[in-house]
């Protein structure tokens, strides 16, 4: 259990850190979502110590460890650049943290296997940092900071410097290790999508502030905010309201209007039609305002309507009560 | 390490093998003609080069020093006084080599880590030790450290005053040579060394000191070739008396002045040998730290 409270880091005049609360539960995995800027990676590492508050306290497991070094704190941090030890083995590296303590060298020969085995490097023991893929590193780091039996696990884009196919599956792979080990774990990303993949809990940050704290589900289906909205998952503007594109619904009886309560609708030209496998992308330009936004439909419901470039139709789609734009996110929400 | 074997291998066969193969014909004609006809005369004037400035005068030198054979170039080298003179070059160039390693390395942390006012200023001053003529290093310390001492410390024709000489003008080597080491040193794996449990010294020692070593070991090895091949800074201040204070290099310049070039040229040749010692064991831990580093 993390608690942070009223956290504030200013650098100059830059408040990277605005005021932020937050509880993580015992044994869970959440996510920090956040553009770059908006404070995550801050306030991860005010949790590890790398970073002192300005104001606020952090509680790890019951213990204010606001004025607690890093070294203290019973962490293990994992880098975006895998902060490798390069001039030590992968032995060496993992069993860092254990020479520091002074634990007797058996116990060290063992819990070094144990955890090279469950990251999938066992074999790799001799290699030199060098000598791994980017991925092997970061796993080797992952273990060097479980090695230690630190009571929270914080991971700093950690997959931020892996290409697309590794990071997704370096993503589920640490889910799994996850639902094995149980630590509490925190994860900072800028992506949506990994945080909706790997996450108990996401809390969406931006300038300073956290947005929401939920289920990846809730975010996504009551989304506190536009700028939440936004960040997680398509959306497209209709009528001024954010929607998703696979609410919006078309009908081709453009002279026959009704609002009805909690929609929004909108005239628009078919520019183009685009077919993705089973959905299929439809391209509109809305008539008076001039916005441009794409609709997603099903193929069934494509082949219905059989759209052509240049028609008119009417696009609706229902509007989240939830979603209160709030003055100081709406010129950020795109 | 198949990198690297491939790029020596290369470089071996790029020496080896002067007429590169003819530019292909959608390669541009004009550079492809150009490199290939410039690579043998690169070879060629960098060779002729070195011959006439270096190779040859060492060739020369050596050739001198044999002039009584081997057993006269021995005999020069153990004589009593040239044995001394090279025993004090050696431990005191060694002494502060030393000193350098620490104080350089000290420096160039501050200089890097430290925000303060007139860093600049200091981090320029770092070279002037380089810039300016070795003698006037001699007359400089030999002004604050000399017979009218305005400190009241006198070093001169003492070994302490030969360290500060030579400390005077090595400076810069470790300094320069760990900076950008520093600079390019990556913060988190000392945050990730924290966080595993490391205290700040431990960090230093098992962390940052082994990412130094191969620039502080060639800083360290050419301030002490640079301070057995002396002679500018420390011809005023050192006092010459053979056995305490006479360092090889005003050793060899008694030995010409009282015409005996045979013994200056051995014991020259003594030096070099030093010198060539040094510089060969640097290449060999420097390539030894590189390929683990850089492998894979």
């Amino acid at each position: 259990m993390i608690t942070v409270t009223g956290a504030r880091k200013a650098y100059g005049s830059f408040a990277a850190l605005d005021g932020v609360s937050i509880d993580i539960p015992a044994g869970s995995l959440t996510a920090l979502l956040g553009p770059s800027g908006s404070g995550k990676s801050t306030l991860l590492r005010s949790i590890a110590g790398l970073e002192d508050l300005d104001e606020g306290r952090v509680v790890i497991g019951g213990e204010d460890v606001t004025q607690v070094p890093p070294q203290k704190r019973g962490i293990g941090f994992v880098f975006q650049h895998y902060a490798a030890f390069k001039h030590m083995t992968v032995r060496d590296n993992v069993s860092f943290g254990l020479r520091i303590r002074r634990r007797p060298r058996a116990e060290i020969a063992r819990k070094v296997d144990e955890l090279l085995e469950i990251v999938g490097l066992d074999g790799f023991q001799h290699r030199y940092p060098a000598q791994l893929s980017g991925g092997q590193r970061q796993r080797m780091a992952l273990a060097r900071a479980l090695a230690v039996d630190p009571q929270v696990l914080l991971l700093d884009e950690p997959f931020g410097a892996l290409d697309a196919k590794v990071r997704a599956d370096l993503r589920r792979w640490l889910r799994r290790l996850h639902d094995e080990v149980h630590v509490t774990t925190v994860l900072v990303t800028h992506d949506q999508e990994e945080a909706l993949d790997v996450s108990d809990q996401i809390a969406v940050l931006n300038a300073g502030r956290i947005e929401q704290v939920g289920t990846p589900d809730e975010l996504y289906e009551q989304p506190a905010t536009d700028f939440v909205m936004s960040f997680l998952g398509a959306v497209a503007s209709l009528d001024g309201a954010l929607v998703r594109p696979h609410d919006i619904q078309l009908e081709r009886e453009p002279a026959g209007a009704v609002r009805t309560r909690g929609t929004a609708q909108v005239r628009a030209r078919v520019e183009r039609v685009v077919r993705l496998g089973f959905e299929v992308r439809v391209e509109l330009l809305a008539e008076g305002s001039g916005d441009r936004f794409a609709a997603q439909l099903t193929r069934a419901v494509a082949q219905r309507l059989a759209l052509r470039p240049g028609e008119v139709v009417r696009a609706w789609a229902p509007v989240h009560d939830e979603a209160r734009p709030l003055p100081s996110t709406a010129g950020v929400a795109v | 390490m198949s990198t690297a074997t491939a790029t020596t291998g290369a470089g071996r066969d790029g020496v080896a093998a002067p007429p590169l193969p003819a530019p292909t014909p959608d390669r541009p004609v004009g550079t492809g003609r150009g490199r290939a006809r410039l690579a043998p005369l690169g070879i060629g004037v960098v060779g002729l080069w070195l011959s006439v400035v270096v190779l040859l005068p060492l060739a020369a030198l050596t050739a001198t020093a044999l002039g009584d054979g081997v057993t006269g170039l021995w005999s020069a080298v153990t004589a009593p006084t040239a044995l001394a003179a090279l025993r004090v070059t050696v431990g005191v160039a060694a002494g502060v080599a030393l000193v350098n390693a620490v104080m350089g390395t000290l420096i160039a942390w501050v200089l890097v880590r430290d925000e303060f006012r007139g860093k600049r200023v200091v981090d320029a001053l770092i070279d002037l030790p380089f810039a300016l003529p070795t003698i006037v290093a001699s007359i400089v310390l030999l002004s604050l450290y000399g017979p009218n001492s305005p400190v009241h410390l006198q070093l001169n024709a003492t070994r302490p005053g030969l360290m500060v000489a030579l400390a005077f003008v090595t400076l810069p080597f470790v300094v320069r040579s760990v900076q950008p080491v520093l600079i390019e040193a990556e913060r988190d794996v000392e945050e990730a060394a924290a966080s595993l449990g490391a205290g700040s010294w431990t960090i230093f020692r098992r962390v940052v000191l082994p990412t130094l070593a191969p620039a502080l070991i060639s800083g360290t090895g050419l301030a002490f070739a640079r301070a057995i091949g002396e002679y500018g800074s420390v011809v005023l201040i050192g006092g010459n008396i053979p056995g305490r204070t006479q360092v090889a290099s005003q050793y060899i310049q008694q030995q010409i002045e009282v015409d005996r070039p045979l013994n200056a040229a051995a014991v020259s040749v003594a030096l070099l040998g030093i010198a060539f010692a040094t510089l060969f064991l640097l290449r060999l831990l420097a390539g030894r730290g590189r390929r683990r580093e850089a492998s894979a």
